[in-house]
């Protein structure tokens, strides 16, 4: 067999895959339930996140602690455009400034810091969100005087589609910055930064970039969760918990493949909405006691975990499909 | 003298005092043993409610349950170290991988820490009264545990940097914060004194969050707020340097009073005014070399 007819082949068979899931998340809503359209939303939200966190950190190896952050701009800038008292603008306009202020945010995050060592990034990341947060509360009760926003509900079904959307243009952005230069750059960044510098690659411009375009989808998101949730005060809409999920969903799924995170965020969202109200601590300590275990003993996630899998089982799989030829070639 | 000068003043250095303390002890992990430890907090919050329980439970005097409390981090630290960081680190191809996976080990500490604290002692906040008496100083009244706390912090921390100065013990870990790999080809065993210095960063947390407990009301979710301080802190005084993060603790202590003072709201933002700044100006941190 020749490696094109394979490739093809294969290709042939994602894209099936892709497009039938597309269709079943496209048509969820006609024969789901509500709650299943909202755990389906808040997976979502977090695949978005996830691969998001995973685009810039896993590759650059910069280790970002602030997905809330920017979630919760998000959160806000809804929260003060589409707001209950003075509906400024239609929802998607003010989805796309979200993104955009997400952006400039990072942007300046990035100025201040991604030109030093990787450690400084992480520190200063780390305790943003509550920086973000207090500052709001304190905008809140000493300038407007009042806490908490309002925003205009939207159906759920409306989120729904408008997160599923944000979801595809996440994937597409980052499977193709993957392919693209800034992709090769941010790779080569991760492998030896100094390396990349003496290749010509413009180090800091290239993770100041790419960890700008990493939050304008994770601001998107907090746009349209604020129509979902309602109400929003700056502890609801910065909180760090946002800024853990998608570290841990990464790494357990396996920042090397695309597919990765994506299968972390599903896993992890899942069992969340299962687990985590009923048993809250339980399911946080054993959250932490699998993330030690997985960068100890699984560097790949489970995406790595996979193809070591295949190449064992491939032996005895094949072995049985010849020996299934072989008996029908022998009962012709 | 102005009465709100002195207050500002004392009291910012007594917070400063548990800050440098903290700091410290990070500063200990971090430059020596490599380890982002994100969980930092989490280990003060735990002692603070050790403390709380061998008081209100058994009695035990919170100065004297160091005794304790002390030895037991310690042990924690190094076991923990010995069990977690020392393979990652053999297994480590470069030290930027070490860092950022010792990192995220951390971050999974800090989740199963906080979350042991939230099962045994639950949600809500707790506190003492011990010493809660004033003391006059240039005519301010302060509470007389605070100023204990500020007197055993300064003096633990001076008491360090003479040791890790002047002891052959400390000679050993200055070398393994300059090259680990140079310090064990020189007779220094690694595998002892990294795990050593995670420890002590460990008790340095364990007596921190006594005092805190002395002072100030505890809860479980106190600890990330002592992290985010103390990697601040550890940054201004230059990532590593020990006696750099005892003057940046009293320096964020008092800036964080002064702001206090002034708009108690918006400490945080003051004290990341502070890291921007130095970000900007001085990434090295005051004592930082480079």
């Amino acid at each position: 067999m020749d490696i094109t007819k394979l490739t093809s082949r294969r290709f042939l068979l994602v894209a099936g895959l892709i497009l039938l899931l597309l269709i079943f998340l496209a048509t969820f809503p006609l024969h789901g339930s509500r709650s299943d359209v909202f755990v389906v939303t808040i997976i979502l939200m977090y695949v978005i996140l996830t691969v998001s966190w995973a685009m810039f950190s896993g590759s650059t190896g910069y280790l970002s602690l602030a997905p809330a952050a920017f979630l919760g701009v998000g959160i806000y800038t809804s929260a003060l455009l589409y707001s209950e008292k003075w509906a400024l603008l239609p929802l998607p306009a003010v989805i796309i400034i979200a993104g955009v202020v997400s952006f400039v945010l990072a942007l300046l995050v990035g100025l201040v810091t991604l030109r030093l060592k990787g450690t400084y990034f992480a520190f200063f990341t780390f305790g943003l969100v509550l920086l973000i947060s207090q500052l709001f509360v304190f905008w809140e009760l000493h300038i407007v005087g009042r806490r908490g926003q309002h925003v205009i509900p939207v159906s759920g079904d409306t989120v729904y589609y408008v997160m599923l959307g944000i979801t595809v243009a996440t994937l597409l952005t980052v499977y193709f910055i993957r392919r693209s230069r800034l992709g090769l750059a941010m790779q080569s960044i991760g492998g030896n930064e100094e390396a990349a510098a003496h290749m010509g690659v413009n180090t800091t411009r290239v993770k100041i970039l790419s960890f700008a375009i990493s939050s304008v989808f994770m601001g998107a998101a907090g746009a349209i969760m604020a129509t979902k949730w309602i109400y929003v005060d700056p502890v609801v809409a910065f909180n760090v918990f946002y800024s853990f999920m998608p570290v841990l969903m990464a790494v357990f799924g396996g920042m090397g493949q695309f597919y990765g995170p994506i299968i972390g965020a599903v896993i992890f969202a899942y069992t969340e909405r299962a687990l985590r109200l009923e048993f809250p601590y339980y399911y946080m300590l054993s959250f932490g006691i699998i993330l030690i275990l997985v960068i100890l003993y699984l560097p790949g996630g489970l995406a790595g975990l996979i193809p070591r899998l295949w190449n064992r089982l491939r032996g005895p799989i094949s072995k049985l499909w010849k020996g299934g030829e072989a008996e029908q070639h022998a009962n012709t | 003298m102005n009465e709100t000068v002195v207050w500002v003043v004392v009291s910012g250095l007594l917070n400063g005092g548990i800050y440098a303390l903290i700091a410290m002890g990070l500063s200990l992990q971090y430059g020596v043993a490599r380890v982002i430890n994100l969980s930092h907090g989490e280990f003060i919050m735990f002692a603070a409610f050790l403390t709380w329980t061998l008081y209100t439970g058994f009695g035990i005097n919170p100065l004297l349950s160091v005794a304790i409390s002390g030895p037991l981090m310690l042990g924690i630290g190094f076991l923990l170290h010995r069990t977690l960081f020392t393979s990652l680190r053999n297994r480590a191809p470069s030290p930027a991988v070490f860092e950022g996976n010792s990192l995220l080990v951390a971050f999974g500490l800090f989740f199963v820490i906080n979350n042991i604290a939230l099962l045994i002692w639950g949600g809500q906040p707790r506190a003492y009264y011990y010493l809660f008496y004033g003391v006059e100083i240039f005519g301010v009244t302060f509470v007389v545990n605070n100023v204990i706390a500020l007197g055993i912090a300064v003096g633990l921390g001076v008491g360090f940097y003479v040791f890790v100065a002047r002891s052959h013990l400390g000679k050993a870990i200055r070398a393994a914060a300059q090259d680990p790999a140079t310090a064990g080809l020189m007779g220094v065993n690694i595998n002892w004194v990294l795990p050593l210095c995670f420890g002590l960063g460990a008790f340095m947390a364990c007596v921190a969050g006594l005092l805190t407990s002395m002072c100030y009301p505890i809860s479980t979710s106190m600890g990330l707020r002592y992290t985010i301080i103390a990697l601040i802190v550890v940054a201004l005084g230059g990532l590593g340097s020990i006696p750099g993060s005892f003057i940046g603790g009293l320096i964020l202590g008092l800036v964080g009073s002064i702001v206090t003072q002034w708009q108690p709201a918006l400490s945080m933002a003051a004290y990341y005014a502070i890291f921007v700044f130095l970000l900007l100006v001085r990434p090295a941190g005051i004592l930082g070399k480079r």
